[in-house]
């Protein structure tokens, strides 16, 4: 902490200025502020901004009634809005948040390049071409048929575009200038698969493929929000126990590999947890935009932290997702703004405000 | 090769062979920079590798420290053949400080020597005591404890590349490989850094093999000189036995007196002029 703090924990005074010791039993790590005030106060804005969207809509529901609503205390109709239809589209905004900021802090790390995010390197642009595919192929975007299949194909397409990346990338090894090159280049040219299928496709099947290329919350059920719970129950304790040596990471690779770090395997495996998480969020919500990118740089400098910070990236792209879902719902409403439009509005300029005010007090 | 070190005789000293390097060939893209190179660092000495530009020293350095695979041959640390050994355990015997590293900006430097400790940690064990004993012990004994709130981004060449060691150092191996440590630095600098290693290698005994470029540096704090050229080993011995005038010719194409350095009693290199310029 740059106050200098020196506290004495059970008894054992702080002998590196700066690293608080925070140890029980077995357990031991560093006492930081800034990340677990973070994660407090974003998961307090999360659970309110989420409160905020289940009582908007054409039915306006009193903070009261959603309450009695969630703990099955309300009569049946407000149930089924506050519960059927508006909680698992709140739940959707939060987890696909959650899981691209996850998966941009993880490229960003491992790239050593902020720009290096899901959205820039072509995953989620390889789910969506993906989806669009089968949407021209005919699988209709309604029904079983649809919540099944193109969630799938997203999922599919997404890793395919990871694992593009890194295959093209790959040259003894992975060198994250190329990576991120390659990202691109690979990224532009999804983009035009899809333009070309918007152009192709038929004038209702474009209007069905709308989700796949702005991101959407609406209409989000259950069945979109059980796979990325599970996906994020089964990757975030794999990344975060595998996580160790993303700090070596950031140094040269030569460092890296001295100080033990298997490199080309533990970046190769950080992306591919990338890619599945991206392809995940992108398979339920489409791709909103910008969270990836934006969310972990907005947790990195608000914790003063030297990499993005894996959960506090996480409360901050759920926050930013679901914030931006609030304001589509109640100032943007009669427009029917979806959500990527709004998370891109407000995150961009949050981060350029960051930077910049970081350059003062450096210049200072 | 002489295992005569004269005054830095140390107590660690004990003549095991740590590092072995048998016929090895590496290089980038499959071209080969070192081929055929068999090499032997025994315990508690300290070896600088000369050479000039190009001549593989860095290169046969890196694959020692197995950041570079060897495409030939095999090298041996403490008797067993590094690439049946997981990386991770390398790391707690051997550490390697390599050329021009790169620090993430706002790293402090408390955090940055704190990464040195990778190897010893687990995902519960992120900072135990002893951990935080080695940093401390790494912070002091490179002078850098109280920078350690500061931004690695913030320090002078001199500082960071202090820092840069006591990360190094925290890894807590006996075994250190630098890859030109005082590239960048003033003289004043380059003398501090190699004091510091001498001091580690007399008062803890540990075994360093160093890349130098300042040819009286590496005779004053090595007791054995490696001269490299086009890949292979061109002169192994005391500074004495390689500093000599027909070497400097013939590997460096230097034209230069070799005199007795007044403050060691080694050798000194006053260089007349290069085989170019005549």
């Amino acid at each position: 902490m740059s106050n200098g703090v020196t506290t004495r924990t059970a008894g054992h005074e702080t002998r590196v200025p700066g690293r608080v010791p925070l140890r029980v039993g077995r357990f031991s790590t560093v006492w930081r502020l800034p990340p677990v005030v973070v994660v407090a106060v974003g998961a307090v804005g999360v659970v309110l901004a989420g409160a905020a969207v289940l009582t908007v809509g054409d039915y306006p529901v009193g903070f009261a009634d959603v309450f009695a609503a969630l703990v099955g205390a309300s009569d049946r109709a407000t149930a089924v809005i506050v519960l059927d239809l508006r909680l698992p589209e709140v739940l959707t905004g939060i987890l696909v948040g959650a899981a691209l900021s996850l998966a941009g802090a993880l490229t960003q790390t491992i790239a050593r390049n902020p720009l290096a995010s899901p959205d820039i390197t072509g995953i989620t642009q390889g789910a969506s071409a993906a989806a669009l595919i089968a949407i021209v192929l005919g699988v209709p975007s309604g029904g079983l048929a649809g919540a099944l299949v193109l969630p799938l194909a997203a999922l599919v397409g997404g890793l395919g575009a990871g694992l593009l990346v890194v295959a093209l990338a790959w040259r003894n090894g992975l060198e994250s200038q190329r990576l991120v090159l390659v990202g691109v280049g690979v990224s532009f040219g999804l983009t035009a698969v899809v333009s070309y299928l918007l152009a192709v496709a038929r004038i209702e099947q474009a209007s069905q493929a709308k989700v796949w290329i702005t991101g959407s919350l609406t209409g989000r059920g259950w069945e979109h929000v059980i796979p990325v719970g599970i996906a994020l129950v089964v990757l975030v304790p794999t990344v975060l126990l595998a996580s160790g040596g993303l700090g070596a990471l950031q140094f040269g690779d030569d460092t890296a590999r001295g100080l033990g770090v298997p490199v080309e395997r533990a970046r190769t495996t950080m992306l591919v947890m990338a890619a599945a998480l991206a392809a995940v969020a992108t398979a339920a919500a489409g791709p909103i935009e910008f969270v990836a990118l934006v969310a972990p740089q907005v947790a990195l400098r608000l914790t003063r932290s030297a990499r993005p910070p894996l959960i506090a990236s996480m409360v901050v792209g759920a926050l930013l997702v679901v914030v931006a879902d609030l304001v589509a719902r109640t100032l943007l409403s009669g427009i029917g703004t979806p959500v990527g439009v709004v998370t891109a509005v407000l995150g961009g300029p949050f981060l350029l405000y960051l930077i910049t005010r970081g350059r003062r007090e450096t210049a200072r | 090769m002489s295992t005569q070190t004269g005054d830095d005789v140390i107590d660690g000293h004990t003549g095991r062979v740590r590092l072995r390097a048998e016929g090895i060939e590496v290089g980038y893209g499959g071209r080969p920079v070192v081929s055929g190179l068999d090499l032997e660092i025994l315990d508690g000495t300290v070896t600088a590798v000369i050479g000039p530009n190009g001549c593989g020293k860095s290169t046969m350095l890196r694959a020692l420290a197995r950041l570079l695979p060897v495409t030939a041959g095999r090298v041996l640390l403490d008797g067993e053949p590094l690439r049946d050994v997981p990386s991770r355990r390398i790391a707690t015997v051997l550490g390697v400080l390599p050329q021009s590293p790169q620090a993430p900006e706002g790293l402090t430097v408390g955090d940055l020597v704190a990464r040195g400790r990778y190897p010893h940690q687990t995902w519960y064990r992120q900072w135990s005591s002893d951990d935080e004993d080695v940093v401390a012990d790494a912070l002091e004994r490179t002078g850098i404890l109280d920078l350690a709130e500061r931004p690695i981004d913030e320090l002078s060449g001199g500082q960071r590349q202090r820092a840069w060691i006591s990360m190094v150092l925290a890894q807590g191996t006996d075994l250190l490989l630098l890859d030109e440590p005082t590239t960048f630095l003033d003289l004043a600098h380059q003398v501090d850094v190699l004091e510091l290693v001498d001091r580690l290698h007399r008062e803890d005994g540990r075994t360093v093999v160093m890349v130098l470029h300042d040819l009286n540096l590496a005779a004053r704090y090595a007791d054995r000189l490696i001269a490299m050229q086009g890949g292979r080993i061109a002169a192994d011995g005391t500074p004495a036995e390689v500093l000599t005038e027909s070497l400097l010719a013939e590997v460096f194409g230097l034209a230069a007196s070799v005199i007795t350095d007044p403050h060691t009693g080694g050798p000194m290199v006053v260089p007349k002029g290069t085989s170019r310029s005549q």
